[in-house]
């Protein structure tokens, strides 16, 4: 017989010794039920911090500089999504727009609200681009193409993006302390499983079961990571 | 109710189980792995270059001598991608790996900052005014104690604007001695200059060609201008071209290529006069060559006398059927050529053995025909006034220069008073770069005043006392002639494509500066007010074209192809009277029983600049693996030698010795060693330094016997297990 068996014979027999000491049944309710106890509050404890606690902490809620009512320009102004998020003339997808979109209706204030006269003053006036909070930005290792999305595929901006058109502001930039990117990427709904919408996160996950349904693959990792 | 210790691993439990049914673990991982490829936040943080519209900026590149055009791709101020240039004449829109990495060599650590200066063996930073007027200073002083003829210059290459400025300051100040890295280029012009009466540019109509006789060039691997033989290979495939590899090792081309010869290393200008042996035998030849040339009888009475087949396949190891069949082959075809140069061909050959590759074309009547050589006059366009001479000028330019840049160690060891004590190197890296580089070093650090000018940190830069430091190849605009074997050689403009990043000159200017610094005569040389003006004026009429286009091909010059050079005239007398053995390898053969050659690859910078880190990182790790280096050698040398692949082995030449490792190989020759060149940097910075060990340290200089060119390609060797 080895040593080791030897032991574990031994560790078998000490246990067996001190329940039989144990002898009083109450004693050993009110251990195992502070056990349970402990237990319940370490679950709670810890289903309250993974579900309340650590959403909260982990993203911190930025306005973004300029409030934009994309509905004023849309249906007021009967502008459409390309008039500024157009693509170039290389092909490239230029995204939020810069100074120059803006300067041919902004060079000067229209109207006084508070958000025209902080754009016109701050921004406009002063040449620097707005560094606006791009809730849809992928992480740096993703290669997204809206050319092939928009252009040959064929899908509208609503697809991915919802209804910002409509919107008569932007809502805050949740960001993630981390990683610095949006909320809006892995979804306010932490476990995924009540999402609604396309753009109610956009994770790998959530391209891959497009692709898979509109192509009949998830893809290969070059196609997005480079 | 006791909280005791089974509580607490109780609520310990709870939380685990707890957190486990959380979204916290997996998002907290995936945040984390998306943190860790940037490390937001850290002093490390990986910089992302910003979004933006894309500019695209025309220039050539420069990092080898193919002249490639490129456009480089912007965002705002930063250039993040180089590409070819389409419709460019040379690549038509490719770009190689080391083109591709360039701007690793604009943003990398190793760029010079500012101007240095070193005192007592530490580098302290000056300030430019601070450099030009020392040096100008001594350099006067030299002048004036009639030592102007121990100024010396040191350029990269002999052509352009650049190097031009550089020999006409030594000249003005009253030095012969300027000297270029050596190339093949010369080694083309000498025998063209001998067997056709004219120094021309020997170009290769590789497009055309319909057999393609390669004599141990790498034309897939750096041979030339790279991407465009990377082309012409593609072409080949299409067009049933037949490639036939000969060389000792068997390279990318060989792999490539419909057949491989394997020869004796050396031994390539034998076999082309076998070849030649047969083709006269059999009556094979043009029969326009008895009327174009001279001394054809005398060349047909040596052939037979000494490259019978017999006596070739002995000196080369190819078997006289392969011989037999080669010659055949070759001379049956359309369009054949027969092409030389060793490996990315940059370094000069043997005359002889250039002499034999033309002498074997002209056989053919592949000379100045469709798919064969084509020889032009050399690109001519600097034409300046004389520089102004005074006294001091006119007596140091009696002096005589050392006789070659490969005989610099000898004479500076040897002679009693220093014949250089100053030297002005322009982007060239001989103390790297020079065979026997060890003793080139070692005559450096004897040479009182060594001023650098470059934009590395490279090995002569660290051995100087100045170091200029010059605009990177995307941040400046310059001249760029390209032969290459190509068929009409062309002179690019690189243009700058992003403004200086550091304390940095134009090397034309730092040029112009230190002239002007000097005074007298030397300052009255130099007429323009800065390079660009210097540059416009050079090319007067054409810079209009040369702006617009970003190239001027040759015959716009105004040059016409005159019925001389593209005649089919052919001397084979110098051929015939040219000294000096085919094969000859320097080293005592029983006491060093192997070769030990140098080969080339497109993954590796071999010349002045270290391989920028991306294309480091392609090459294989039975060529390069962590810091040591492979030898290539064959399993039945291997046996008797008792080494074993992977193993520690010791590599001594007569020049030197290093620590390598083995990797058998069957795609080397019997008796061979074979080492990739590029490595063994001891300068720059430590991604690129002390890799690996760098061939020119052990292979030593051999003079030719026609050019009094250093041509040496292999030494004698002897591996022993370490």
């Amino acid at each position: 017989m080895s040593e080791f068996d030897d032991k574990s014979v031994d560790v078998s027999t000490e246990r067996d010794v001190s329940a039989d000491s144990d002898g009083d049944g109450v004693k050993a309710d009110n251990g195992g039920l502070a056990m349970l106890l402990s237990f319940i509050i370490g679950l709670v404890a810890a289903l309250i911090i993974g579900w309340g606690v650590f959403p909260a902490l982990l993203y911190s809620e930025k306005e973004q500089p300029v409030q934009f009512n994309h509905d004023l320009h849309v249906n007021g102004e009967y502008m459409e999504c390309e008039s500024c998020h157009y693509f170039r003339e290389d092909g490239t997808f230029a995204g939020v727009p810069t100074l120059n979109a803006c300067i041919d209706c902004h060079e000067y204030p229209i109207g006084s609200s508070e958000a025209e006269l902080n754009f016109v003053d701050n921004y406009m006036a002063t040449g620097k681009e707005v560094p606006w909070r791009i809730y849809s930005k992928q992480p740096d290792c993703v290669f997204f193409s809206h050319a092939a999305h928009v252009v040959e595929a064929g899908m509208d901006c609503v697809a991915c993006h919802g209804h910002v058109g409509t919107s008569t502001s932007l809502k805050p930039y949740e960001e993630n302390r981390i990683t610095g990117y949006s909320r809006d990427i892995w979804g306010k709904d932490l476990t995924g499983v009540f999402k609604k919408h396309p753009w109610d996160s956009m994770k790998m996950d959530d391209c891959a079961r497009c692709h898979e349904r509109e192509t009949g693959s998830k893809g290969a990792c070059f196609q997005c990571h480079k | 109710m006791k909280i005791d210790r089974r509580s607490f691993l109780a609520l310990v439990g709870g939380g685990a189980v707890g957190t486990a049914l959380t979204p916290l673990p997996i998002k907290l991982t995936d945040d984390i792995s998306i943190w860790s490829q940037s490390f937001r936040g850290l002093p490390n943080e990986v910089p992302v270059p910003a979004d933006g519209a894309a500019s695209y900026h025309p220039s050539v590149c420069t990092l080898c001598p193919g002249g490639c055009g490129i456009s480089v791709r912007k965002i705002d101020d930063r250039a993040v991608k180089v590409e070819g240039a389409a419709g460019f004449p040379v690549n038509n829109g490719g770009v190689c790996a080391l083109g591709l990495s360039g701007l690793q060599l604009l943003y990398g650590p190793w760029r010079v900052q500012a101007p240095k200066k070193k005192e007592n063996g530490t580098w302290k930073t000056i300030s430019w005014s601070q450099a030009m007027t020392e040096i100008a200073d001594k350099l006067n002083k030299l002048r004036q104690a009639g030592r102007a003829h121990a100024i010396a210059g040191i350029a990269r290459t002999e052509a352009g604007t650049v190097p031009s400025l550089l020999k006409r300051l030594l000249t003005a100040c009253g030095s012969n001695q300027f000297f270029a890295m050596p190339a093949v280029d010369d080694t083309f012009r000498t025998a063209a200059a001998q067997m056709r009466g004219n120094a021309a540019a020997v170009g290769f109509d590789f497009e055309n060609s319909s057999f393609v006789l390669s004599l141990s060039a790498g034309l897939l691997d750096g041979w030339g201008a790279p991407v465009r033989m990377i082309a012409a290979h593609s072409q080949w495939r299409n067009t049933g071209a037949k490639l036939v590899q000969v060389e000792p090792r068997l390279s990318n081309t060989a792999a490539k290529a419909d057949q491989w010869v394997a020869i004796n290393p050396g031994t390539e200008g034998i076999l082309v006069l076998g070849l030649a042996h047969v083709i006269v035998r059999d009556g094979l030849y043009d029969r326009a060559v008895t009327q174009n040339s001279e001394s054809f009888d005398a060349l047909k009475a040596l052939l037979k006398k000494d490259y019978a087949p017999g006596a070739v396949a002995k000196a080369t190891g190819i078997g006289e059927p392969v011989i037999e069949q080669l010659a055949k082959d070759f001379a049956m075809a359309a369009n054949p050529v027969a092409v030389c140069g060793r490996g990315s061909g940059r370094e000069p050959a043997p005359v002889k053995e250039v002499m034999a590759v033309l002498a074997l074309n002209a056989l053919v009547g592949s000379i100045n025909r469709r798919g064969g050589v084509f020889t032009s006059s050399p690109l001519d366009y600097i034409q300046w006034e004389q520089p102004v001479l005074d006294d001091m000028a006119t007596k140091g330019l009696k002096k005589s220069a050392i006789d070659g840049l490969h005989k610099l160690p000898e004479a500076l060891n040897k002679a009693n008073v220093p014949s250089i004590e100053a030297l002005i190197v322009a982007e060239a890296n001989p103390v790297y770069g020079s065979h026997d580089a060890g003793a080139m070093k070692a005559a450096f650090e004897q040479i009182p005043l060594v001023i650098s000018l470059s934009a590395y940190m490279d090995e002569t830069a660290a051995l100087a006392d100045y170091v200029l430091p010059l605009h990177n190849n995307l941040e400046r605009l310059e001249d760029v002639p390209v032969s290459a074997g190509l068929k009409t050689p062309v002179v690019g403009l690189a243009q700058p494509v992003v403004k200086p990043q550091l304390d940095t000159m134009h090397p034309g200017d730092a040029i112009l500066k230190l002239a002007s610094e000097m005074g007298g005569s030397v300052s009255e040389s130099f007429k323009w007010r800065d390079y660009k003006e210097c540059l416009k004026s050079t090319f007067g009429d054409d810079w209009r074209a040369l702006a617009k286009d970003g190239y001027i091909q040759k015959t716009l010059f105004g040059e016409t192809m005159d019925a001389e050079r593209l005649s089919k005239r052919i001397d084979f007398g110098p051929l015939l009277k040219s000294r000096g053995a085919m094969s000859e390898v320097p080293g005592d053969k029983n006491q060093y029983p192997l070769v030990l050659v140098g080969y080339d690859t497109m993954r590796i910078a071999a010349e002045w600049i270290g391989t920028p880190p991306f294309a480091l990182k392609t090459v294989s790790d039975m060529v390069i693996k962590d810091d040591d280096i492979f030898v290539e050698v064959n399993p039945a040398t291997a046996r008797t030698l008792g080494l074993k692949t992977g193993k520690a082995a010791t590599l001594e030449t007569p020049a030197g010795k290093a620590r390598v490792r083995v990797n058998l190989s069957d795609g080397i020759v019997p008796g061979v060693v074979a080492m990739a060149k590029g490595f063994g940097h001891t300068a720059y910075d430590r991604y690129i330094a002390k890799k690996g060990v760098n061939t020119n340290t052990l292979i030593g200089p051999v003079e030719d016997a026609v050019s009094g060119q250093d041509v040496a390609w292999g030494i004698r060797a002897q591996l022993k297990n370490a």
